[in-house]
């Protein structure tokens, strides 16, 4: 621990904070080049047309345009690539249409790029955009997956023989479908996992540079993960070597998962800048992201799950439809498989699951991972249809979840992952106590008074995070590695750059990062910088998502600090003339063992840069070292949730009166900061539970919740002041014993909130209802209900 | 935002003949509406005449009326100690309408001339039976309102103040959209010196009177007398966020709990 007290454990003020709430961050649109030009996407106002021809002559004659670019302009390029291939139950390789950087004869969305204006404005840019001439011919919307799945319907893709992406199957289907022949009593439940968008506050943005003296590209871009970038563009877009093309992603106002993807207006500007000869930039308004960046969830789920007379979970079954959107997306296909139906144990020990799921095409926008990306939906169907069961057997919902809660670790489930480590009972228990769950009665007798009806449900959730071992990512289809990288530079005075290839965009990485560092070499926390988000400063990324820069990202840091103390301890050997394995380490002391003979840390690596009287054929100066950590396993955070909600039957209207969240994410670093990925990550469950849907008309395929006046995002008001705490089982497979908590709040929250409206409705006889659950929802049952009675 | 030209009127006159000779002329106000409709390109003036120059800004007693000129900020309404000790459920109102930002840009003339079906003041001027004045004249709120973003007013006559008489008493309860936190349904209920009114925003295609429901006050004012009155949903709204037949039953409970705020 450091005497400022800004080690491990400590709720550090975040460092990034002064420049966020001051508004200096440096955004991507934030930057602009000399000699910069505009580019404005023409995108279709069709869901699905024929594109007979575009003229960008008038475009082209306005003041100030400079090009008009369109599907010919990058004929010599690859299309937008996808990351993760899944096979078929036959083993065959799922449908993998073509996704050209510009719309190709057809367009397939609304928002789907057509052509491109460059000018020396954004207005003229934008202005000119409209006179682009594009003759369409419309086709029918393929919009809902049953149209899509439907015989007469035509596939989407020319290249494809139907909508269907894949057919893919995990699990024992002989095994389950016997235990549920066989079973005492069999649950089952048909569900909608709503569509999102996921709406991060800074829209995306990008700009291409090209040095023609050098033959050197820039892109400037707002992305989760610029190594990702760089390879996904470079190598299969655009060809352009990985030393020839730098990425930057500077500050990033939030992703959500949607900053995750290579998008084609990256190739767009690079592209771009190469033939102009300018810098390009686009940026994204609201209007434009509703119908660009990738959507999420979007599922249509059969589940089932078979008990015996006790309540023992025997089995569980799952069909589900996931909507791809119209073109697959980076990581698309493995979002409602391998990122989804391996979490269908949640905390249970269910000895036999089966999962089927069906990917589909349709003239909607792509769907990919957003805060959560599959877990959400596992987590989901599995705590609404225990909720649902216990119901039905008439057993209490929480000693159901507790009769079945797997105990003892590490557990193999049927789905492919090996638990290392959770308590889920404790879990429970300390939720139960925070939440006041034992004198629920008593407050839902109070608010009947009050003409209110209060239910509380819960969610028993766990999730897979520090994606991925490289070799078990591999064996499943990832077309990448995932493991992370980090460097840690110590300069000649003692202070510290630490490269690490994981991407803040609101994590507080810079904080966390620097405490780990901090708290390892015992060095003041404010000589340690911490850069991230350019390639050709960091070593290498992948990127962060999926919780998983401190597991992957902050181990890597973690072994490279090793490395520079091994070094040290070298240094320090040859200047205090002892061994080297006589030489201890702490804090920011080299010590020769049971001596007064010390060095500081800043003595070591001033040294190292100032080797004059080095043992050269034994050490070399400098003193910066480079890891690459990829993980054994995923990293298993799990917690309960506890939902208060009551509803106004005059209205349907669904308040959130109080919320509990109990955490599993082993060892914590800074306490402050997870608190507040837990309460961003519950404000957006809560507001896929509540209050946010997709919208599409079906016949057109417009998107009707387009806007903020249709869409709605959660606001403070919506929900309560959260009570959160931890419990702490650490991972035993990563040396900090970290797992991630950056989207338990979005996984665990929709369960909860619906258990509980369930509940609040119990005397209203509805069995499932599906988010988000508005008041004419809600209202509409209740109508129903009185109407029959009366 | 396509070009336009922009004209800081001196005065009332010089806004009025800027937007007559105009070829077309819009008048920007809080441009809370104005402004993000260009922004979209779904509105393209050629010509912006900006009314903060001119002085019709302020609240003031006159008589039995309260008269608020038509630049008046919503926040200004909210928090004039005059409008809450006359006509709490004005201020009550107008601190209900959109957010700060909009609070302190957007103005009672810029909402009324706008006359969105889902805008909550609409409700206010008829439920309280206030008068339009205009630059040429001055009319009924129910003469004003004509339909979906429908007003009487001609080309170049500007809204110049809004006069409420004050009610006996009289409440406002407003449904939001979850989203746009605009009326989903939103009602007036005032007792007034002509009697009971009951004026429903949100609902239907422009703020409209629910004469059942004033009957009913009328005889018996209690909460009661209107939860039940079946309001036809027929010719009512219907959008992702609610039904017609929601938006009916939402008028019942929406009414009473007015009454109640009485
Ligand atoms: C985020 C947001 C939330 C909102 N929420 C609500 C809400 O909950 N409830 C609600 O009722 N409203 C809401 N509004 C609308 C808000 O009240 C606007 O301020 C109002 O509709 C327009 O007023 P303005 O002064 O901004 O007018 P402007 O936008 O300037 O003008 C609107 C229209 O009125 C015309 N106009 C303006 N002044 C006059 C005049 N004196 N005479 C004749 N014509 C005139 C203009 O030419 C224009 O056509 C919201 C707006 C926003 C942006």
């Amino acid at each position: 621990m450091t005497d400022n007290n800004r080690g491990i454990g400590e709720a550090v003020v975040r460092r990034e904070d002064s420049r966020f709430l001051q508004g200096r961050g440096q955004y991507t649109d934030d930057m602009n080049l000399a000699g910069q030009l505009f580019a404005c996407i023409v995108r279709s106002q069709h869901a699905h047309a024929t594109i007979n021809s575009i003229d960008g002559s008038a475009a082209m004659a306005m003041d100030g345009v400079v090009s008009v670019l369109t599907h010919e302009d990058f004929a010599a390029y690859g299309g937008v690539p996808c990351g993760w291939g899944v096979n078929n139950k036959d083993g065959s390789p799922m449908a993998e249409p073509k996704h050209p950087i510009l719309a190709e004869g057809v367009a397939r969305h609304v928002g789907d790029p057509v052509a491109v204006v460059i000018a020396e404005s954004p207005i003229i840019a934008r202005n000119a955009a409209e006179h682009v001439q594009v003759s369409y011919s419309e086709l029918p919307a393929v919009v809902s997956m049953q149209q899509a799945l439907d015989a007469s319907a035509k596939p989407i893709h020319g290249d494809t023989e139907s909508n269907l992406c894949f057919d893919w199957e995990l699990g024992d289907r002989e095994a389950v479908d016997q235990a549920i022949a066989g079973a005492h009593h069999v649950t089952k439940l048909e569900l909608i996992n709503n569509r999102l968008v996921p709406n991060a506050m800074e829209p995306r943005c990008a700009i291409g540079d090209y040095n023609s003296a050098t033959g050197d590209h820039t892109l400037y871009t707002t992305s989760q993960n610029p190594h990702v970038i760089r390879l996904l563009m470079g190598a299969f877009v655009l060809q352009i070597p990985e030393h020839k093309l730098r990425v930057v992603s500077p500050d990033v106002g939030g992703g959500f998962g949607s900053k995750i993807y290579h998008y084609a207006e990256e190739a767009i500007v690079t592209v771009a800048a190469m033939k102009l000869g300018k810098p390009v930039k686009w940026t994204s308004d609201r209007t434009e992201a509703f119908i660009s960046d990738a959507h999420g969830r979007d599922h249509i789920t059969t589940v089932e799950l078979a008990l015996d007379r006790e309540g023992n979970f025997l089995a569980l079954r799952e069909s589900t439809h996931a909507n791809m959107g119209a073109y697959l997306s980076t990581f698309a296909p493995a979002v409602p498989t391998y990122l989804h139906s391996t979490l269908l144990a949640g905390q249970y020990r269910t000895p036999v699951i089966y999962a089927e799921v069906k990917a589909v095409f349709t003239n909607t926008v792509v769907v990919d991972a957003y805060r959560g990306a599959g877990r959400p939906e596992a987590s989901y169907l599995v705590e609404r249809v225990v909720e649902t069961a216990a119901r039905e057997m008439g057993i209490d919902p929480v000693e159901l979840r507790r009769k079945n809660f797997i105990k003892s670790f590490p557990h193999d489930t049927p789905v492919a992952l090996t638990y290392d480590s959770g308590d889920y009972a404790a879990t429970l228990d300390q939720a139960m106590i925070a939440s006041d769950y034992a004198g629920f009665e008593a407050r839902r007798a109070e608010a009947k008074q009050r003409g209110k009806l209060r239910g509380i449900g819960i969610a028993c959730y766990v999730e897979a995070c520090g994606v991925a071992p490289s070799n078990i990512a591999g064996a499943l289809g990832a077309r990448a590695g995932l493991y992370e990288a980090a460097t840690i530079r110590v300069n000649p005075t003692g202070s510290i750059s630490v490269l690490t290839g994981s991407h803040s965009h609101g994590q507080g990485h810079e904080t966390t990062f620097s405490q780990l560092v901090a708290d390892k070499l015992g060095i003041d926390y404010d000589s340690i910088d911490v850069v991230h988000g350019d390639t050709n400063r960091i070593p290498f990324g992948m990127g962060t998502y999926g919780s998983r820069s401190l597991a992957v990202g902050g181990t890597a840091i973690v072994n490279a600090v090793d490395k520079i103390i091994a070094k040290g301890k070298k240094i320090a050997a040859h200047l205090l003339e002892a061994s080297e394995a006589d030489i201890e380490f702490e804090n920011g002391e080299f010590r020769v063992a049971g001596t007064d003979k010390m060095k500081p840390f800043a003595e070591i690596a001033l040294t190292a840069y100032v080797p004059h009287n080095f043992p050269l054929e034994e050490l070399e100066p400098g003193l910066e070292e480079t890891a690459f950590y990829d993980p054994k396993n995923f990293t298993f955070p799990a917690g309960t949730y506890v939902c208060e909600v009551e509803i106004d039957p005059d209205t349907g209207t669904t308040e959130i009166v109080s919320f509990h969240a109990s955490d599993d994410f082993g060892r914590i670093i800074n306490p402050m900061i997870v608190e507040g990925q837990v309460h961003g990550g519950l404000v957006q469950g809560i507001g896929q539970a509540l209050l946010e849907g997709c919208v599409y008309d079906t016949d057109s395929g417009q998107l009707i919740s387009g806007s903020y006046m249709d869409y709605t995002m959660p606001r403070a008001d919506d929900v309560p002041s959260f009570s959160v705490d931890t419990c702490v089982t650490e991972c035993t497979h990563n040396p900090l014993g970290v797992k991630g908590c950056g989207e338990a709040g979005a996984i665990g929250a929709p369960p909860a909130v619906m258990n509980a409206i369930i509940d609040a409705l119990s005397d209203y006889n509805v069995r499932h209802l599906d988010m988000p659950a508005t008041p004419n929802k809600i209202w509409s049952i209740i109508h129903k209900a009185s109407a029959a009675a009366a | 935002m396509y070009e336009f030209s922009y004209h800081k009127a001196s005065s009332l006159e010089d806004a009025r003949s800027t937007l007559a000779t105009a070829e077309d002329g819009k008048l920007l106000a809080g441009g809370m509406t104005l402004l993000p409709t260009m922004k979209q390109r779904l509105a393209a003036p050629t010509v912006l005449v900006d009314l903060t120059g001119i002085d019709m800004a302020g609240i003031e007693g006159k008589g039995d009326n309260i008269v608020v000129g038509a630049m008046t900020t919503h926040a200004a309404v909210a928090s004039s100690s005059l409008v809450q000790q006359t006509i709490p459920a004005l201020a009550a109102l107008a601190e209900g309408i959109g957010d700060p930002q909009v609070r302190n840009r957007g103005t009672i003339g810029g909402s009324v001339a706008n006359a969105d079906p889902a805008a909550d003041y609409p409700a206010a001027l008829v439920g309280l039976g206030a008068t339009v004045v205009t630059s040429k004249r001055s009319l009924s709120a129910e003469e004003f309102f004509t339909g979906m973003f429908e007003t009487a007013l001609a080309e170049d006559e500007i809204i110049t103040a809004v006069s409420f008489p004050v009610p006996e008493a009289a409440a406002y309860q407003k449904f939001p959209n979850p989203a746009s936190r605009y009326a989903i349904v939103g009602v007036f209920v005032a007792k007034t010196a002509n009697g009971i009114r009951v004026a429903v925003t949100g609902a239907g295609g422009s703020v409209f009177r629910n004469a059942e429901m004033e009957q009913a006050l009328a005889s018996n004012f209690s909460p009661d007398a209107v939860k039940n009155i079946a309001v036809d949903s027929s010719g009512l709204n219907e959008d992702i966020h609610a039904s017609a037949e929601y938006r009916a039953h939402l008028v019942g409970v929406m009414a009473s709990r007015a009454v109640a705020a009485m």
